[in-house]
């Protein structure tokens, strides 16, 4: 770990000055700076699309800037390719993997490093004992949770020895333990005199973690903090620049309504080979409140929702119900007629066509049961445009008309009118997975708060995320999803966020207990 | 150097002006060719353009040639939308034209309108029939619509050359390979000149298909599936049921376009019924935007190149392979014009790489 010289306190270990850089008419990085001190945690805070990824990436080499200088150690640092950052001592690790399922561990890293993996295994095994990640050299990579694979790529990140280690999200895939894990990891690293960058835009984590923040919003530098003496709502607001309103939400009712989305047992095979086969999934979602589904990403979350939309079918009859119609066997707009809707995940390709017009998008989940819109096979535009209008206006979608296309909205904005959409037909049961991915947090404060009304004005709502924050908000119960298998739901008051941790690392599960194999 | 940048959104006036250009870059290619082979470009344009167009005759031959052009490209132009590649319209026209014929060479006594009306349903039906082998293979196996339509071409070309030589040969045709002259009824009636009403069908095509595909359920479920298949499944549109519905729609509309041919303009079933009418609609959708009306002057144009290609033939004494080439140039220029939809084209000095973010 030693370094040639080391660098007194006071000089930056990485200095970044005046970073520009364009995509056409979008300046993703305008005129940022920021200074990391050699064993400084330092966050990257800001929303999606306010620059954090661009920035990072021009410091690794992916991306070259406009205009601006990064320095290393006080010495220039022109890289224009990660191989080049690496060797310059500047390593990343990605928010989505690039590892390869069939090799081992050692084989993954050879690759990517060059060499034997039998020679690296030992290497491996050294770093990841040493920094608390614990990793068999000679497992194959199909067989890791996603905390295991990540440990792949810091470990592989690590035997380059680098002294700017950045984290792009790092803890989206990772339970509050495996965080927890990776904190104190860290915290190691950084006690070593490395520097490192940590992109998020959970507040709570920079509080806990982080010795500086730099804070991103429409590429600009808006403020530079330390995150210790700020509060989560003053970094919010430095964020979004403005502030967020909390969620209110009257108690449940004393008496709950009936279960109005009822599943018994929901199995289903894996629907390709990178599927998540569904085992035993049972729930009950009455009128009047919100059932949350927590989980880490890709342990089934998408089945289960195309599996409860009607996208895919049951297996039998009896598994699912909605409004006391047994519609196991029955395809979406059976089960949207039945009352049900829907908003999946993606919002451009699956919620929405994205170049067609938004009054024909609202025709996409209205064509089959809104007899005013079709008939006879006919369709009249002219309604499809006023109701489009209408849930424009009342779900306050900016920069929106009828006849632009589902594209031309921002990804907050097209939420918002996905959700509008969906709430516009008063449904009696609503199922909505990640309601607030990858939206601004004032669309987003929005769209909860419209959950809570709707489930307090009766209706049974499920709402499926991976974020905690956002569930313990809005829940009334909370179950977890963990490798297709489903924990039983607990009142909110009755559990914290440390036993759903334990819940979504698969505590719970039936099938996958130890020793039973998978 | 030259930098293709992506629009945010596709260029609506480009989605128009990207066919003019590409017309005005073929007519242009095409006068490097004609000056290449020694011949004054500029006649050679007018005889091949603009003569066609000042005669009765030649108009009304224009309709002719466009009948088939519009039927068939009207249909591919909705497969197009839903992503489906029929380009195998070809042997869908020939199916049509031989289910369609075996009324007069196989009931010959049955000769009234009904009998007519019989050998164009037929005909839509044996087109639709070798367009749903395609759609089985593709929607039960997965089978690639392109490779296995197109080869469907070959074996429908087979067994017409198999029929008119064989089994379906007129008895008293000196050997000659070809059927019995259909006579009355089994000949389309004529409009004007050798216009028949099978110009009038493809007119109907057209507006038909622009009303289902502007206002109609199932135009709706063909552009969701064709633009965004999941989104399409989450509407609850069935991707199997638009490939199925697509295929048998254009291959009964090129199946009725070679009955309508054979009936119409030929007269009797032979080896050759088509200069390659199922491939040259495919241009015809394209340069139409697959969009129903424009693909009606999408079929007149290259009408106007199979007669440019005969009257060049006869004026300049030039091939009339010159028009297949004529028409191969528009379509890549269509094609290469076509970037200008997706994509904004940027001069700049000096490189600096990235991508996007």
């Amino acid at each position: 770990m030693e370094q040639g010289q080391s660098p007194s306190a006071e000089t930056p270990l990485l200095q970044v000055r005046g970073i520009t850089r364009r995509f056409g008419e979008v300046v993703a990085n305008d005129a940022v700076s920021l200074s990391v001190m050699p064993g400084q945690i330092h966050a990257v805070l800001g929303e999606n699309g306010a620059g954090k990824s661009t920035l990072v990436r021009i410091i690794y080499g992916v991306i070259r800037p406009d205009a601006g200088t990064i320095s290393l150690n006080g010495r220039p640092l022109r890289v224009t390719s990660p191989a080049e950052a690496r060797r310059a001592g500047v390593g990343m690790v990605f928010q989505h993997f690039s590892l390869f399922e069939p090799f081992t561990v050692a084989q993954n890293i050879a690759l990517a490093l060059g060499g034997k993996a039998a020679a690296l295994a030992d290497r491996i095994r050294d770093v990841s004992r040493a920094y608390g990640l614990p990793l068999d050299p000679d497992a194959l990579v199909a067989d890791l949770s996603v905390g295991e694979r990540q440990r792949v790529e810091i470990v592989r990140c690590l035997l380059a020895d680098p002294r700017v280690i950045i984290l792009d999200e790092p803890t989206s895939v990772l339970t509050p333990q495996e965080a927890e894990g990776l904190f104190a990891t860290l915290r190691t690293l950084a006690g070593e005199g490395r520097a490192i960058i940590y992109i998020t835009h959970r507040l709570r984590e920079v509080r806990e973690l982080c010795d500086a923040a730099t804070i991103l919003r429409h590429g600009r530098v808006v403020a530079s903090v330390d995150p210790k003496t700020e509060t989560a709502a003053s970094l919010a607001r430095h964020m979004v620049g403005a502030d967020i309103p909390a969620v209110r939400a009257a108690p449940p009712a004393e008496r709950p309504g009936a279960p109005l989305l009822h599943v018994r047992d929901l199995t289903l095979p894996a629907d390709g080979p990178f599927g998540v086969a569904l085992y035993g999934v049972s729930l009950d979602v009455r009128g009047g409140e919100v059932l949350a589904i927590a989980g880490v990403a890709g342990n089934g979350q998408r089945e289960l929702f195309r599996a409860l939309s009607g996208e895919r079918l049951a297996q039998a009859r009896g598994v699912i119900c909605i409004g006391g119609h047994d519609v196991s066997l029955a395809g979406i707009n059976a089960r949207r007629a039945a009352g049900a809707a829907f908003v999946p995940e993606e919002r451009l390709g699956h919620a929405a066509v994205p170049h067609m017009s938004l009054a024909g998008n609202l025709l996409l989940t209205r064509h089959a049961v809104d007899r005013d819109l079709v008939r006879r096979g006919v369709i009249s535009w002219r309604r499809a445009r006023q109701r489009t209008q209408r849930i424009i206006d009342e779900h306050d979608v900016r920069a929106a008309r009828p006849d632009r296309p589902a594209a031309a909205l921002s990804g907050g904005n097209l939420q918002k009118f996905v959700m509008g959409r969906a709430l516009d037909r008063h449904p009696k049961v609503l199922v909505v997975n990640q309601p607030t991915w990858g939206v601004d947090a004032a669309a987003a404060a929005a769209i909860r708060q419209r959950l809570v009304d709707l489930a307090r004005a009766g209706a049974a709502v499920l709402v499926i995320s991976q974020d905690l924050d956002e569930i313990f908000q809005i829940a009334d119960r909370i179950a977890v999803i963990s490798r297709g298998e489903l924990s039983p739901a607990v009142a909110v008051e009755e559990t914290d966020r440390e036993r759903i941790g334990l819940a979504m690392a698969g505590g719970f599960e039936r099938r996958h207990a130890p020793g039973a194999g998978a | 150097m030259i930098v293709l940048r992506k629009r945010p959104a596709p260029s609506p006036l480009w989605r128009w002006l990207a066919p003019l250009l590409a017309l005005a870059l073929a007519v242009a290619a095409g006068a490097l060719l004609f000056a290449l082979m020694g011949h004054d470009p500029l006649q050679s344009l007018y005889v091949y353009f603009i003569e066609p167009l000042t005669s009765a005759w030649s108009l009304s031959e224009l309709v002719v040639k466009a009948t088939p052009l519009v039927l068939i490209g009207v249909g591919l132009a909705i497969c197009y939308r839903a992503n489906v590649w029929n380009i195998g319209a070809e042997g869908q026209l020939i199916a049509g034209a031989i289910a369609g014929s075996a009324i007069p060479v196989l009931l010959p006594g049955w000769n009234d309108p009904t009998a007519l009306i019989a050998m164009l349903l037929l005909g839509a039906l044996g087109g639709a029939a070798w367009a749903a082998v395609p759609a089985f293979l593709k929607t039960r196996f997965n089978a690639n619509e392109i490779l296995t339509s197109l080869m469907l071409v070959y074996v429908a070309g087979l067994l017409l050359d198999w029929l008119v030589r064989g089994p379906w040969r007129d008895p008293g045709g000196f050997n000659f390979p070809k059927t019995v002259s259909f006579e009355g009824w089994h000949v389309m009636p004529v409009l004007t000149g050798r216009v028949h009403i099978g110009a009038v069908l493809a007119v109907l095509a057209v507006l038909a298909l622009w009303f289902v595909m502007a206002r109609g359920r199932a135009g709706f479920a063909v552009r969701t599936v064709g633009a965004a298949p999941r989104a399409a499944m989450f509407g609850g549109f069935s991707e199997a049921r638009v490939v199925w519905g697509v295929f048998l729609l254009s291959g009964a509309l090129a199946g009725l376009a070679g009955i309508a041919e054979v009936a119409g303009s030929i007269g009797q079933l032979q080896p050759s019924i088509s200069p390659g009418y199922g491939f040259t609609a495919i241009i015809v959708a394209f340069l139409g935007r697959l969009s129903p009306p424009a693909v009606l002057f999408a079929g007149l144009l290259l009408a106007l190149t199979y007669l440019g290609g005969e009257a060049a033939q006869l004026a300049l004494n030039i091939s009339d392979k010159v028009a297949q080439a004529f028409q191969g140039l528009l379509l890549f220029f269509i094609l290469a014009a076509d970037t200008l939809v997706h994509y904004r084209i940027t001069f700049r000095h000096r490189l600096s790489a990235g991508e996007g973010a």
